[in-house]
Formats: C-alpha cells, structure tokens, sequence
C-alpha cells in the first residue's frame, strides 16, 4: 500500500478540544500533529518514524496525514540526520527529528555543538536555526546498552542550545508545541519510562511558558529537584515522607538549559534544605550546577549542604541491575534524613 | 606487509594540455560543444578571475606573515578548479564552501574583506549569503557543509525550486570540500542521503594531493571519483588545473542537477602549490620534484598559453595584471583597517530569542568593564 493510499484511508484526526486522557507518547503525538497542522513548514525526520511511527510509536499516524514530504523515514546515520536539518532550517524549514534512543546521539555531537549551536552566532543573527531533536532517554526500561541514557548535560554544557524535559503528557504536549516554536535550536528529551502512564491533557491552556520551572508539591521541610521522570519518583518519596510527618516540597526543572531557579530558590529561602535528583552521572551534572547556584544565591538560607542523589558514576549497568543504580524513593529518602540531620 | 598491488583508475576529463594545447582527451570530447560555445568574453574573465585570485591570495598569505592576521589558507594553485567550478554556477544556485575558496566567493560577489576579517579575529562569519550571491559561510570543521548543502538541497525540492523546467529559476547546490574531507563520515552521509533524495546537487571535491602533511593515498587507496558510482551517483574526475574542463563538467552535472536528474560527484585533480596553512611547512614532507612536476602545470600559466594562440594581446594581460595588482592593494588597505568588534558581539545572538543566562553575562561584564574607567587616565 502506498503512502497515499494509506493517506487516503485515515480521516484527519479531530481536532483536540478540552481536557483528555492521554499518555505521554500520545500527547506528543498530538502535540506534533497540532504543530504539523499549524505550520507546513515544520516537518519530521527520523529513524523508522514513517509508517511504523518510531520504535515508541511517538509519531504513529503522521506520515498517513501528512505524507512522506513532510515525515521523513531517513537514511540510518545521525550526523546526516543533523547535519541536513540545519541545511533544511537554513532554507526555511523547521524540522523535528527524531534520535532513536538516547546512546546513539554521539554520531550527531559534533553536528549539534559545533555547526546547530552556533550557525546563528556565525551568521551574526541572521540564521536562526529552529531545530528540534527530540530524544528518548532515561533508564527503568530493563533495556541492553546504549538504550537507558541520561545525556543531558552534554547538551546543557553548550552555549547556543536549550534544553527541555516533559515530567507529564500535559506538559509534554505543550512544551513539543513551544520547542517547535522556538526560533534556536532545542534538545527535546522524553522520559522513556513516562511514555506509558496516562495524565490529564488541557489542550485549551498551556499553563507555563518552555523554560519556567514548577512546582508541583508544596511542602515546608525539605526543598527536591529534578526533572523528566525523576519527578515521579520525587512525588512517590514526598508521599512516603509526609507518612512519616516530613513535608517535601518538589519542584519540576522542565527546563534543563536555561534554568529557572526563580522557583527553586524561593522554595530553598522557605525550606533552608535542598536536594537535586537526576537519573544521570551526578559528577559535572545538572545537579552541580543548581547546587553551586543555590549556594551562590541562597547561602544564608542554607541549614544544610546541599544533596545530590544520582545514579553513579559508571556507565548503565546490565539492566538487571538497574534498580540499584538508579536513584529511587528510598535513596531521595536517605538523602532527606541526612538533610535534616544538620 | 605490503599491500597486495591492485590497479586502480579513472579516466580523467581534460581539454587543455599542460602545454595549453586544446586537444580534449576522450572522456573530454562530449564537453567540446560547452566550451566552444563560449564567448571570447567568458574566456577572458576566467583568466582575469584567475590571476586575481593569485594575487589576492599572495595578499594573504603576506598578510599573515606580517602578524596582521592569525591564519591563512592559500588557494595558490587550485585556481582553475575553483575558477571553472564557480563560473558554471548561476545565480539562483547556492555554494556551500570550505575555507579555501576565495575566488569562488568574489565571483559570487564577495568582497574578500570579508574572508580577511574571519583570518584576523574580527569575526565567526563574515558575510550574509543571500547578499554575496547565495556564497554560504566558510565551514572549519571538515565535510560539516556537505550535509548542510544536501539539506538545503532537499529544502529546494521541497519548495518546487528546482526540477520545474526553467533554466532561469530552478536551483542547484554545488558545495565544495577537499581530498582530506572525503574520508570523514560526514562527507560520506551526505553522499548517502544526497543519492537517496536525489538531490539537485553537485559536490566538488578539490583533490589538491595533501591534507595538510598526509598525502591522498592515505585517504583513498583508488581514484576518489569511483566513490561517486559507490553511493550511486556519476563521479567525475576532471583535470582540475584546466579551467576550461572545469567548467565544462561542473557546468553539465549542475544541469542535471536542476533537471531533477540527481547529485553528481567531481573530482578535480589539482596542486596545493603553497603550504596549507601560513602555520605549516610542506618542506618537510614533500619533495621538490614533486612541486616542479605541478609547478610544470600551472593553471594559469596554461591558460595564458592557450589565449595567447588564440589571438589575445600582451596589452590583455597586462590590463589583468594591473587590475590584479590594484584590487589585492584595495583588499590590503582595507583589511589593515578591520578593528575588533565590539565586546557585546561576545553574547549578542548566540540565541535567537531571550536567555537569562546570557544576558545577566553581558549586563556583567559591562558594568566591570565600566567600573574601569578611569584608571587608566
């Protein structure tokens, strides 16, 4: 069958109005057609993302609404991926592509740091580049090497780029919408182990902008940060704390590069106790960065050192052992105790 | 162990002998009518584009060694290939080069300012490309630009510029790299996705013989122009120091290119003359054999000859030699007056749109700048 005969077949999906239920992949499958609908100059490029709809079905449906010119099944290489976006944003396009899993990112490196992150720079303003590379990451999936990664930070590290990270579908269908929009170039990624678990979705109001940090759970004792699917585990130690009468308050970075530490340093000026939770490696990582800007801004209202909790400093580990290399509950916890006992 | 001995080749398109007779080899015949349908005017502007270039890279290279710019790469040598490529190029196409081709980008319409400005610290960039004749960014980090031109390439597709019929506004995307870029996965992905989206594209491999100090047969064991069947398009190997069968086969497969007929590879086979950059020494890793054997084959020098038959006049060449002399003047007194930006250039569009980060940076570093002032009185 061929593309528009398949094309052909499916009606249009409806528009989305109100408040649905949806899971994350779902949500940003809408999110995706929302922006394709919006705007033909946006389309899709990626490994396996036409008609089997990726290998986590994210863009399952696309190329029957909106053809192969527009969600592009490309050759297997991610520097070419990369590599021929930036050509395609030069010419007007604005192209979201799709990185299998996190591991295979690195052949895509040198054309993300030094052509994407700074064509606009060498062009002296006059070459915005609105790319988006959306890339499933994060472990608790039981996966082989290469498929439970957290490189974020790399990304982070490099002036030019912005860096974002859904915790839940809502903002997950927002926040695609709002990268796609953005006119610099942003590394998108999805908490694999949250593509599953449905959530409300308003497709009516937004809430917060791309880069504005939340908080989700109010508390008083001790402030805990992270992002992607590091907030459901903070949310799971904030309901076992309060069993034990300790109130945490968890905020949702969502926005890894810039980062808004408006919200963090206020809950840190009420709480006096900070913790950052991230699945990946915590030395050089996003937890150091917000423990040495807290400290910077915050430093009279510190009762405590501030805690990172973050997998270690090994690669993934064979997925049997993956509980005890990922940060859970019971080590946020552990953390809490020492917080509190200063 | 010695490699076991395979013999490899590729016949080569070429119209000019070194001694500048036209007597075109037998790949070359089917380009005769190309060139001979050019006017005298044509002619003779691919000669003065040549000898400009000569001079105006002499002007950087003396430049550098004056400490008025930090680097230069000299283009001494691989003028017909850049020459002939350039001017079979029309406006509506777009050029994706490496950092080599200067004479390609004054021929856009680049003031070669701009290229001194990038040499002397001044600048990332340099110039606007849809401004300079759609010459894109100088690229420093190999091959990078051939993926960038094969997604541009694809974007023309996508915008129905190219493929409709009309000479006059479909486009092409010819990007330039060199025989060191050719082993990077890069220039080999953009070979890969070029072939597989049929791109309107021609990429010209300027194959000087040295990347740096490592010669060709390093990067190749066989003719590069085979790699072009490899990934499923025509490869072409041309004499690259003939600026007529340069421009007779950049200009033939970037009309298939704008056809809708697909990507074409090109090989031209040149001579890197100078040092690859003012920091490196080729005195120590090649022979001076070797510079008189292509010394022998000057591009220019062939060129001349070949005019000369046909009838053009000492006053001709002597008329390019002033002009030469009088624009590679202008581009040295102007390039001595290119200052430091300012320091606001540090933060100003590393993003297109609003960063905290950057900005509260800039804000910084202006008030401790500020906070200066004076001390110095």
């Amino acid at each position: 069958m061929t593309v528009e005969t398949i094309a052909d077949a499916s009606a249009a999906a409806p528009e989305l109005r109100g408040v649905h239920t949806l899971s994350m992949a779902k949500a940003i499958n809408a999110g995706l057609r929302e922006a394709m609908r919006n705007d033909p100059k946006v389309l899709l490029m990626g490994e396996d993302i036409g008609p089997l709809g990726g290998v986590f079905r994210v863009t399952e449906g696309l190329v029957a609404e909106f053809g192969e010119r527009r969600v592009l099944d490309s050759p297997l290489a991610e520097s070419g991926i990369v590599g021929t976006a930036i050509g395609m944003a030069m010419r007007g396009y604005r192209p979201v592509l799709e990185i299998q899993f996190d591991g295979f990112i690195f052949p895509a490196f040198d054309q993300i740091t030094t052509q994407l992150a700074r064509m606009n720079l060498r062009h002296d303003g006059g070459m915005p580049m609105p790319v988006v590379i959306r890339v499933p990451y994060g472990g608790h999936i039981g996966s082989i090497e290469h498929h439970q990664e957290s490189p974020e930070a790399y990304f982070a590290h490099t002036p030019g780029l912005r860096v974002v990270s859904p915790s839940s579908p809502h903002d997950a269908y927002w926040m695609i919408q709002e990268a796609i929009a953005s006119n610099d170039p942003v590394l998108f990624f999805e908490p694999k182990s949250r593509y599953w678990p449905k959530g409300p979705v308003d497709h009516d109001h937004a809430g917060l902008p791309l880069h504005a940090s939340r908080v989700v759970r109010r508390g008083d004792d001790v402030t805990v940060v992270g992002h992607g699917a590091m907030i459901a585990t903070l949310l799971q130690a904030a309901d076992i704390a309060a069993e034990e009468g300790r109130s945490l308050e968890v905020v949702d970075l969502r926005s890894i590069s810039p980062i808004d530490f408006g919200p963090i340093v206020d809950s840190v000026q009420r709480t006096g106790r900070l913790i950052v939770a991230q699945e990946a490696y915590g030395f050089v990582s996003v937890g150091s960065e917000i423990a040495a800007t807290v400290a910077e801004r915050a430093f009279y209202s510190l009762e405590a050192p501030v805690l990172r909790v973050s997998s270690f400093d090994t690669p993934f580990p064979p997925a049997a052992l993956e509980t005890e290399y990922l940060p859970s509950a019971d080590r946020v916890l552990e953390a809490v105790d020492r917080s509190l006992s200063y | 162990m010695a490699a076991p001995s395979r013999d490899f080749t590729a016949p080569t398109v070429q119209l000019l002998t070194p001694e500048g007779d036209l007597r075109p080899t037998p790949e070359a015949e089917e380009y005769l009518p190309l060139v001979e349908a050019l006017p005298d005017a044509a002619l003779e502007q691919f000669y003065r584009d040549m000898v400009i270039s000569r001079r105006v890279d002499v002007t950087g290279a003396n430049l550098q060694r004056q400490g008025q710019l930090a680097l230069w790469v000299p283009s001494h040598g691989q003028e017909a290939a850049q020459v002939g490529s350039a001017r079979a190029a029309r406006p509506q196409d777009h050029i994706f080069p490496s950092y080599r081709e200067h004479i390609v980008g004054m021929i856009r319409g680049l003031d070669p300012v701009a290229i001194l400005k990038l040499f002397r610290g001044a600048t990332l960039g340099g110039w606007t490309p849809e401004e300079n004749g759609n010459f894109h960014l100088y690229t420093l980090v190999l091959a990078s630009q051939t993926l960038h031109a094969t997604g541009y390439a694809m974007g023309l597709q996508f915008d129905g510029a190219t493929a409709t019929g009309d000479p006059e506004a479909d486009a092409a995307v010819l990007v330039y790299y060199g025989d060191g870029s050719t082993s990077q996965g890069d220039a080999n992905e953009a070979l890969v996705f070029a072939s597989s989206y049929n791109t309107p594209q021609v990429f010209f491999v300027q194959n000087n013989q040295w990347a740096i100090s490592v010669p060709v047969s390093r990067q190749s064991r066989s003719p590069l122009s085979l790699r072009g069947g490899g990934f499923g398009m025509p490869g072409i190997r041309v004499d690259g120091n003939d600026v007529l069968a340069s421009y007779a086969v950049t200009r033939r497969a970037l009309e298939e290119a704008r056809a809708g007929e697909g990507p074409s590879f090109i090989e031209a086979v040149t001579y890197r003359m100078g040092a690859h950059t003012t920091a490196d020494d080729p005195t120590k890793y090649r022979t001076d054999d070797e510079v008189a054997y292509w010394t022998a084959r000057d591009p220019i020098v062939r060129f001349r000859t070949w005019l000369e038959g046909r009838g053009a006049s000492a006053e001709y060449f002597d008329r390019v030699d002033e002009e030469a002399a009088d624009v590679a003047a202008g581009v040295r007194t102007r390039a001595l007056d290119v200052t430091a930006p300012p320091r606001s250039d540090i933060f100003a569009h590393v993003y297109a749109e609003s960063h905290p980060l950057v900005e509260a940076q800039a804000a910084w570093l202006e008030e401790y700048e500020n906070s200066f002032e004076g001390d110095q009185a």
